[in-house]
Order: C-alpha cells, then sequence, then structure tokens
C-alpha cells in the first residue's frame, strides 16, 4: 500500500463513529429537506457550503417559515456561535497549517472538533498533524454530503412519512450535552443555562429566544469570572 | 421561491456559519491565553448546548385541557426524551442514541398516537 493511501485510510478508521452518525443524519436532512418542494439541489449544496447538522436543520425550519435574509444571518450565526469557542482552544493546534488551514476551519464542526480535541496531543504540530487533522475534515464533510444525497433521493422517489425526523436533531442536542456533562463534571453551565433558557421562554418572544438565552448566559459567565478572578488578583 | 432566492439563502447561511468558524482565528489569534477566553471557552460551549435541548424541547406541553396531552408536543416528545438519555447513559453510543429516539418518536407521533 502506498503512503498516501496508508495515511487515508489512518484517518477513514478515526471517522468510522462519525460516519455511521453522519450517514443517518445527512440522509434525515435530506428527506427533510425534500418535503419542502425546493429543487433537489439546494441540499447537497447546503452541506457542501454550509456544511453544519444543526444549523442545517434550522435552515429548513427557515424556509419552511419563510423568514427573512437578516433573521436567518442572524439565527445561522447564534445557533453556530459555540463554533466561536472551538476556534479559541485550537489557535495553537492549527498554527502553521499552511494552504490547508481555511478547509480546517470550515470543516470544524462540532463531531470534527471532538476527533481532532480527543485525540494524544502531538507535541510539535508538524505537517504530518496537518495533513491528518485536514483529512479528517475532508472525510468526515464527505459522509454528511453522501448522507445528504441519499436522503434527496429517498425524498425523491420513496413516498416517506417524514413527520417525527426533526426529532433527530433534538436528540443530537441532548447526547451532545450529556457528552459535554461527562466531560466537565460541573453543574455551574447547565444551571445558567436552565436559568437563561427558561427565563427566555417566558419572557421573551420566539424569534428572540436563542439569541436572548445564549447573550445572558455569556453575561452570567463573565459575571462569573469577575467574582471569581477578584479575590485572586487582591492576593497578588 | 425562485432557484435565484435559494441560491441567495444558501449563501447568507453559509457565511454566517463560516464565520463563526473563523472569527476566533482572525480576531484574537493574539489573545488565546487570556483568562477569560479560557473562561468562556471552558464553560459557554456546554451552557450553550444545554440552551439548545430547552429551545428544542420549548413546545413540550405534557398537560392540556386537564388531561395527558398525547400529540407530539406532549407524551411522545418526553417519552422519546427519556429514551435518548437512557439509550446514551447505557451504551455512550450518538448514533444509537439518535437513531433509537427519532425512531421511537416517529412511532408514537404516526401508529401509535395518530
Amino acid at each position: 500500500m502506498s503512503p498516501a493511501l496508508h495515511s487515508w485510510r489512518h484517518a477513514a478508521i478515526q471517522t468510522l463513529p462519525v460516519m455511521f452518525g453522519y450517514l443517518p443524519l445527512g440522509a434525515a436532512f435530506g428527506v427533510l429537506y425534500m418535503q419542502l418542494g425546493l429543487p433537489w439541489w439546494g441540499a447537497p449544496l447546503m452541506s457542501l457550503f454550509i456544511y453544519a447538522g444543526a444549523g442545517q436543520f434550522l435552515a429548513v425550519t427557515l424556509l419552511a417559515n419563510h423568514a427573512g435574509l437578516v433573521e436567518v444571518a442572524v439565527a445561522s450565526f447564534m445557533l453556530n456561535s459555540r463554533h466561536l469557542f472551538y476556534g479559541l482552544s485550537l489557535l495553537k493546534r492549527f498554527r502553521g497549517a499552511g494552504w490547508r488551514k481555511p478547509y480546517m476551519i470550515f470543516s470544524l464542526t462540532d463531531e470534527t472538533y471532538s476527533l481532532l480535541t480527543s485525540q494524544a496531543r502531538p507535541q510539535d504540530a508538524g505537517v504530518e498533524t496537518h495533513r491528518l487533522a485536514a483529512r479528517i475534515g475532508a472525510l468526515n464533510q464527505l459522509w454528511w454530503v453522501l448522507g445528504t444525497l441519499l436522503g434527496t433521493l429517498a425524498g425523491a422517489t420513496l413516498n416517506i412519512d417524514g413527520r417525527g425526523l426533526d426529532f433527530a436533531l433534538t436528540a443530537l442536542f441532548i447526547v451532545l450535552t450529556l457528552e459535554q456533562a461527562a466531560r466537565l463534571r460541573q453543574a455551574l453551565p447547565f444551571l445558567i443555562a436552565l436559568a437563561t433558557g427558561l427565563g427566555a421562554i417566558l419572557l421573551l418572544p420566539e424569534r428572540h429566544l436563542l439569541l436572548g438565552a445564549i447573550g445572558a448566559a455569556s453575561l452570567l459567565l463573565l459575571v462569573h469570572y469577575r467574582l471569581h478572578r477578584q479575590p485572586q488578583e487582591a492576593r497578588t | 421561491m425562485s432557484d435565484l432566492e435559494l441560491l441567495i439563502f444558501i449563501g447568507v447561511c453559509t457565511l454566517a456559519t463560516f464565520l463563526t468558524r473563523v472569527l476566533p482565528f482572525v480576531a484574537l489569534s493574539r489573545q488565546a491565553d487570556h483568562p477569560l477566553i479560557l473562561h468562556l471557552g471552558r464553560y459557554l460551549p456546554p451552557a450553550v448546548m444545554a440552551i439548545l435541548v430547552i429551545y428544542a424541547l420549548r413546545d413540550l406541553t405534557p398537560w392540556s385541557a386537564g388531561q395527558l396531552n398525547v400529540s407530539a408536543q406532549g407524551v411522545p416528545l418526553i417519552l422519546a426524551s427519556l429514551a435518548v438519555v437512557f439509550l446514551h447513559l447505557w451504551r455512550r453510543n450518538a448514533l444509537l442514541s439518535i437513531v433509537g429516539g427519532t425512531g421511537l418518536y416517529m412511532v408514537l407521533i404516526q401508529l401509535v398516537w395518530p
């Protein structure tokens, strides 16, 4: 086996769990999209260019509700704002990745992030590490696009009753929350989420729910940081 | 919706999504080690994830008109969500949890309580 093929295979094996998630989830997206009655090519195009699981499910909802473009931009940005903080922890890791870097940043989904951050930390992030990271990103996107195409095809040819399929997104969020809880083992962010999430539902109109809850959570964390820092600064 | 409108829609989503991924690399590359950034990087992702769960379940109404609500927003939503949690705590396999919970939800709203 040639070295190039060997290293692709090495990357592919690491992405297997993501493949098992992306193929059915991408297919679910494809089926859901086809229920809108829009041209079929929109689904694979979204998986090629937007490439965000939750973001694309949200996009289907926005398309169905004929949302305005400003609302679309704000909602997409807010829903994916967690990625801002993924990038922060990879600033050093991606340093010196050269021409691969733009694609590595573009393909930074929840799952790619968790694969990259759960790898053993290489001491020197050399060309080999960057190449592997880029291939993991590319393979993950390949599974996502393939799944989307399968779902688009199934949605167009079979008369699938897709009612309830959108629960896949809720399930995905529940799974990601459990994973975060297992990693962090602290109640603080979840208590903050409970307070701001329920508060937003009670106080805010539907379209500002996410923005309000995530904004309030960031503010609370900022306050928590200030209170937490004060004693340390007083000592020094 | 015309083809052009669909393309513009996809373009806007693409830009907004890419912006969230690229911003830290352009704007904050020098502040990577600032304690506030580390603090937010540690606590905001789990908080956002939990908010997304609450957001996804916002239509949940387990009780309506004086009795258990067995429509899509009631009992099926609760049962399917619990199934996802139990499956995930049991096997910790994301695919199994998502497919199992979604399958149960679809069966409940399409076949059990249509």
